[in-house]
């Protein structure tokens, strides 16, 4: 099967001193699958997408996005993929119907057409839809942005960190329709820089600094993760780390949310309760140490910090 | 299916949507009617004379009178002395001295001939040019029937000059100032607002939106530019109207020859604009950018400093200044009835132009795209 995405050796760079932004990246994305591209700010991901979205050209490399050339194919791809900027960019003087209206007209569709496709989020939209899209909430203007997006029923998704600034629960309800559109056989390519969203798509590229560090489902990912993890906690963070840092034995230590993680080798015994002694030994109180599953989140870790090393 | 039309109603709609573009478009062309030919007026009334007359004899008198009563002049100060008028210019008090020597009327009388010295405070040259040559006139004026009442048999041969306003019979300021300031309304909406417009869609990214849809770039372009053209349009009719209301100008020329030229015109004030806009990532770069070339087309343009003062170089450049044709073409039409031959070179120019800076914006364009 032709795959919806194809991506090889795509570079990018800026100015004269040639910043590379992207750097030889290569990615094969199957048609009808949520694909995240998971990385920190200033990691590519923006370029990846503006190139796959013809509106950059590569330095290097080839891409096809349903089999037609990001650069030959351009106008073939400008007809079958829909794009959600990181930033908001409808405009903002058109109410929510007339910016909608426009996008259908300008791909020579109408809402109605389309509508089964946006209904579920629309319908959420409706009370709103002579209010100006300047005056909407941010959790309401990514969800006209999304309808915009897929009214001309594209057969590619690009979402360029579509959930940036908009609440738990709004971000939790776009999952959930990124979900139900997959149905649709739409291939969805989604680009977010908070890794709890990661397990949320079928497969997903790690990215940092302009290259890809690994691609696999999300749960081979921290299956793959080499070393044992544990969650620790004990007065404050940084008396812990600070404690830990002293420890023998240990690969890494780092704050994530109310613990700390260390990661130790696979093969290292006792882990546990040396831990638990170690720090009850620097004077601190209330220890708990228990064995943690890793996440997306301690995968890139684990990346940033070797890389530093 | 072109996707024109529904590009062209949503500008027509973001632009009626947008008041503060509405109430300039409309309120402008009245207001600046209204104030600037009655603010900026070339006739000077008023200029404070101050008059040092050591003959104090019936003639000076005489003369003086003439002069004072002439409407333009206000009599400040009779002075004693040179150095006291001379104090009067220093406070601003006067703007012109008057010297009259003694023996004035005796010499005058006597030997058929006698000078008179004038001082001007230079600093606003303009008032110092136009209030130097009145009293210059005035005073020739008043020599002449001082001859001939003096020497009535003897009448001077010599030059006599008179002089008609054509065109424009009552010297009229505002007359000339009028189609100058239509010109630049137009130039200000069409290159401003046009610019302004493409700049606003990649200031808010909306320019990335519509780039990944089918959209052409010739549609995408045509559609900012047609509805700027046709507000300029409609903002120089209310124009001529509030003219005519206002002042009573109705165009000699023909108005077809008229908006012909304004439609060319456009094109290349347009292009200006589009070629701003794509050098700029924000508006308030274009708006510096404009701003800069509109104060030189409208200094350079022959509306306020007559191009035939102008250094050979500057006249040059006013050549490839769009306004200054514009400005010549509406004074032409408007006020003298100028045909298609006359402005044929003004017309080959600006489109000339037109050609120029809508190739050079569009290369552009394309190349940052």
């Amino acid at each position: 099967m032709e795959l919806a995405i194809e991506a090889t050796d795509l570079s990018k760079w800026y100015g004269k001193e040639k910043i590379l932004a992207v750097d030889h990246v290569s990615l094969a994305v199957k048609p009808g699958e949520i694909f995240g591209l998971i990385g920190p700010d200033g990691a590519g991901k923006t370029s990846i997408f503006r190139m796959l979205t013809t509106l950059l050209l590569p330095n290097t490399g080839t891409a096809r996005v349903n089999g037609f050339d990001v650069v030959k194919d351009y106008l073939e791809i400008r007809d079958r993929v829909g794009y959600m900027p990181g930033r908001f960019s409808l405009y903002q003087d058109l109410t929510v119907e007339e910016n909608l209206g426009f996008f259908a007209t300008v791909f020579n569709t109408t809402i109605e057409e389309n509508y089964h496709l946006i209904k579920d989020i629309y319908v959420q939209l409706e009370p709103f839809k002579k209010r100006y899209a300047g005056k909407l909430s941010g959790g309401m203007k990514q969800k006209l942005a999304l309808c915009c997006a897929l009214i001309h029923r594209p057969e590619v998704l690009f979402l360029d960190e579509p959930t940036t600034g908009v609440d738990p629960v709004s971000r939790k309800e776009f999952w959930e329709m990124l979900a139900r559109l997959k149905q649709h056989g739409i291939t969805i390519l989604v680009a977010t820089p908070y890794m709890d969203e990661a397990t949320r798509c079928d497969r997903i590229a790690l990215i940092q600094e302009g290259r890809i560090l690994q691609v696999d489902t999300p749960a081979a990912i921290t299956a793959a993760y080499p070393d044992r993890l544990f969650q620790v906690k004990g007065g404050s963070m940084s008396a812990t780390l600070r404690a830990l840092n002293k420890l023998d034995g240990i690969i890494r230590c780092y704050g994530s949310g109310e613990f700390a993680h260390v990661a130790v080798p696979a093969t290292a015994t006792h882990m546990e309760q040396r831990i638990k002694d170690h720090l009850l030994a620097q004077g601190l109180t209330d220890v708990v140490v228990r064995p943690a599953i890793p996440t997306i989140e301690d995968v890139f870790i684990k990346f940033t910090l070797e890389k530093k090393a | 299916m072109s996707v024109l039309p529904v590009l062209l109603r949503k500008e027509f709609r973001q632009i009626f949507r947008n008041k503060s573009i509405l109430t300039i478009s409309l309120a402008a062309p009245i207001m600046q009617f209204i104030v600037l030919p009655l603010a900026a007026n070339y006739e000077f009334k008023n200029i404070d004379l101050a008059v040092v007359d050591n003959d104090r004899s019936d003639l000076s008198r005489q003369m003086i009178d003439r002069i004072t009563g002439s409407g333009y002049f206000r009599l400040v100060d009779h002075s004693a002395s040179y150095a006291q008028a001379y104090a009067l210019i220093e406070s601003d008090e006067a703007d012109l001295i008057l010297q009259i020597p003694s023996g004035f009327e005796r010499d005058l009388v006597r030997e058929g001939r006698e000078k008179v010295f004038v001082a001007v405070n230079a600093i606003n040259g303009l008032k110092a040019g136009v209030g130097g040559a009145y009293l210059t006139a005035i005073i020739a004026g008043f020599n002449r029937s001082v001859v001939l009442d003096l020497m009535p048999t003897a009448a001077p041969a010599g030059i006599a000059v008179t002089s008609s306003g054509l065109f424009n019979p009552r010297w009229n300021y505002q007359i000339a100032l009028i189609p100058g300031i239509l010109a630049i309304l137009v130039t200000m909406i069409g290159g401003m607002l046009s610019a302004l417009n493409i700049v606003k869609e990649k200031e808010t990214g909306t320019i990335e939106q519509i780039n990944v849809t089918p959209i052409r770039k010739r549609d995408f372009i045509l559609a900012k530019l047609i509805p700027f053209w046709l507000l300029a349009n409609v903002v120089f009719t209310i124009g001529l109207v509030v003219a005519y209301l206002i002042y009573g100008i109705v165009p000699q020329g023909s108005l077809l020859l008229l908006y012909g030229f304004i439609g060319v015109y456009l094109l290349a004030v347009l292009g200006f604009g589009l070629l701003v806009s794509t050098y700029c990532t924000t508006q308030q770069q274009a708006v510096f950018v404009i701003f800069f070339f509109l104060m030189i087309f409208i200094l350079m343009g022959g509306l306020f400093t007559p191009l035939d003062s102008m250094p050979d170089w500057a006249r040059t450049a006013t050549r490839f200044n769009p306004l200054t044709h514009m400005i010549e073409v509406m004074r032409l039409v408007i006020l003298k009835a100028s045909t298609f031959r006359d402005i044929l070179p003004n017309l080959l120019a600006v489109a000339a132009m037109a050609v120029v800076l809508n190739v050079w914006a569009v290369l552009n364009y394309r190349k940052t795209s």
